[in-house]
């Protein structure tokens, strides 16, 4: 009966989104008494599959297999299954990611079970079972009912304090087999943006729009980036004149954030903009126009000119860290 | 080669999202519906171009939907179907709907199924996924960039903090995003031959829903912004640190 929960790691360390997804479990395994158990596929230290426990988990059932080390959406599924047949579990979770938007649909499918995709609560089990996610792009919420007796959750990554604990959790090796359809994607070359923080999973981002004037600027939005360990995002127009590569657009037909802090420097606000940044927890927007429609929905404001503001804040940042350290 | 492509119809994003009803519904009174962006700029282009280029012989379209979204797969069809299919229903729940797809697809032997990375009113992104399963089929979510060699689908996608290159044989069901397709919108003879095209409309089959939406709730409202002086960065960055907490 108990919870599972499917574990991200990345060159053998578990995400902090994860450790997350691990105590989002461990609190509904709590509401439903239950325990819970963690799914870790691929090459991975014991040591690090330990610090399972201080999030909730008090089993780890580690798949060594290696070909799991890259994204097999149809394996991963048939490991979730299998896992969660053996242990009769209810309760299926994964992020709301990359990762588990490949994988909890078809965990989903195999155990005639509904899905919360993006999952922002925990359940409310007086309403039945069910759970907040936002809707028409941040515009709304929606409390959505669980119907079936299988429940799979995606879990929207970044919505809950981690909280350490000294539990601890026992490590149990499986072998399962795939068949050969498991593996039927090729994966035939791999491009990692090395160095840089990857958009969806920073908690910082500063981006920059046309008000940026020309990608001969962008030095000062790297340098604010640089400067607080942030990503960089940018607006559409900004994309699609190749000032920036692709994967930094946001927005309704670019990526969805939902960052600590998003910086928007020179971007007026559009609500095409606002749909892929607005579940930020807070906004600063600088730009020249006190009119720009974004400051109704930012939280910190300054009006003046990106060029002469960002190596001010950026040197402010700068000092404050100084201070602190 | 045989291309289906599933169209969702949603609110226009300007749309002002208002609640009715005791806060269980959304007051659609007034709005306009469009192709999901997704949907009509990458999946549906990508199936233009290919058939464009010879690869693919046939495009078919499928919505879900009542009668009231036709002019929406219309317009669809102007950019350059040659049929579509309605499968009259109304369904907010993703497994119902990819069951009502995959059961009209299942007999239809398409070769590649292309659908948009999610529909930008319930933000799921389940559908595809969902349809291959019950399928049978490989699936490749987030794409870049979708190619078709012989029998072999190739295909960039983002994966977690970078891009891969993947191949599959067909068939597959491919979610397409930015940089699939180039945008473009259709000329007006466009429009004219789509009323002769064929609009199918089908019964879906009989699945029950396995999600409800309860009720719905608007964001509250922003405090209002707090300007600070553009000479006074120091304060802003100590508001960031001791009233936000973001740093
Ligand atoms: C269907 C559809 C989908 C779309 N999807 C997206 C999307 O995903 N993402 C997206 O971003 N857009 C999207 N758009 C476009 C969107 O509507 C806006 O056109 C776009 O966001 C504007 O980009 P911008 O703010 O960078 O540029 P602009 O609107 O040109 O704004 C530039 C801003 O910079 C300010 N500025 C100028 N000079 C300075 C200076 N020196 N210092 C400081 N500020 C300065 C100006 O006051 C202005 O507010 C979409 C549009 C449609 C119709
Ligand atoms: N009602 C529908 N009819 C046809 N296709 C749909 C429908 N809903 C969703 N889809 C397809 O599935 C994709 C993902 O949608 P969703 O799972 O609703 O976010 C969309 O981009 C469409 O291609």
């Amino acid at each position: 009966m108990s919870v599972i929960v499917l574990v991200e790691h990345t060159g053998g360390n578990i995400k902090k989104k994860s450790f997350e997804a691990v105590q989002y479990a461990a609190q509904i395994a709590q509401q439903t008494a239950t325990t819970v158990t963690a799914v870790v596929l691929g090459s991975i230290a014991d040591a690090e599959m330990e610090a399972l426990g201080n999030y909730g988990a008090s089993k780890v059932i580690h798949i060594a297999d290696n070909r799991l080390d890259e994204l097999h959406a149809r394996a991963y599924t048939t490991a979730l299954v299998n896992i969660a047949r053996a242990e009769d579990s209810k309760i299926i979770i994964t992020l709301y990611d990359i990762n588990g938007r490949a994988v909890a649909p078809r965990v989903a499918a195999q155990l005639k079970a509904g899905i919360v995709a993006g999952a922002l609560s925990y359940p409310n089990l007086e309403k039945g079972f069910a759970i907040k996610k936002s809707v028409f792009s941040g515009k709304a919420f929606a409390w959505v009912n669980v119907l079936s007796d299988v429940k799979v959750i995606m879990l929207m990554p970044n919505t809950f304090q981690l909280s350490k604990t000294d539990g601890k959790a026992t490590i149990e090796k499986q072998d399962i087999s795939f068949s050969e359809k498991d593996f039927g994607i090729k994966v035939t070359a791999v491009n990692k943006v090395t160095g840089e923080i990857a958009l969806t999973d920073a908690t910082l981002v500063v981006s920059g729009g046309r008000g940026m004037k020309g990608p001969e600027n962008w030095g000062l939005i790297e340098d604010l980036a640089k400067e607080l360990g942030a990503a960089t995002a940018c607006s559409r127009p900004v994309a699609d004149t190749h000032w920036r590569p692709h994967h930094e657009h946001v927005g309704q037909t670019g990526g969805t954030i939902r960052p600590d802090l998003y910086i928007a420097v020179g971007i007026s606000g559009a609500i095409q903009h606002l749909a892929g940044v607005n579940g930020s927890k807070t906004i600063v927007v600088i730009n020249s126009d006190p009119e720009a429609p974004f400051f109704k929905a930012a939280n910190y404001g300054v009006v003046g000119d990106a060029m002469a503001v960002l190596p001010k804040l950026t040197a402010a940042v700068k000092k404050f860290k100084e201070q602190h350290h | 080669m045989k291309i289906l492509v599933c169209i969702s119809q949603v609110p226009d994003t300007t749309t002002k999202i208002i609640l009715k009803d005791n806060d269980t519904a959304i007051n659609s009174q007034g709005t306009t519906y469009i192709i999901n962006p997704y949907d009509e700029w990458y999946a549906l282009v990508r199936a233009i171009e290919l058939k464009e280029s010879g690869i693919a012989t046939e495009i078919h379209l499928v919505t879900v939907g009542k009668a009231d979204i036709e002019p929406v797969i219309r317009k669809a069809l102007a950019l350059g179907g040659d049929e579509a299919i309605r499968i009259d229903a109304e369904s907010i729940d993703p497994y119902q709907t990819a069951v009502y797809i995959a059961d009209y697809t299942k007999s239809a032997g398409y070769d590649l199924v292309l659908c948009g990375k999610e529909s930008i009113d319930y933000n799921n992104g389940t559908t595809g996924v969902l349809l291959a399963e019950l399928l049978d089929m490989d699936y490749i979510g987030f794409a870049t960039s979708v190619k078709i060699e012989g029998n072999v689908a190739i295909v960039n996608r983002e994966i977690e903090g970078g891009e891969e290159t993947d191949s599959c044989n067909l068939p597959v069901v491919i979610a397409c995003q930015k940089g699939v397709a180039e945008a473009r919108i259709p000329n007006m003879r466009g429009i004219m031959a789509a009323r002769t095209r064929p609009l199918k409309v089908i019964a879906p089959s009989a699945i029950t829903p396995l999600t409800a939406i309860l009720s719905y709730e608007l964001p509250p409202a922003k405090a209002g912004v707090k300007l600070v002086s553009a000479d006074n960065m120091d304060e802003l960055v100590a508001l960031l640190h001791t009233e936000a907490k973001s740093i």
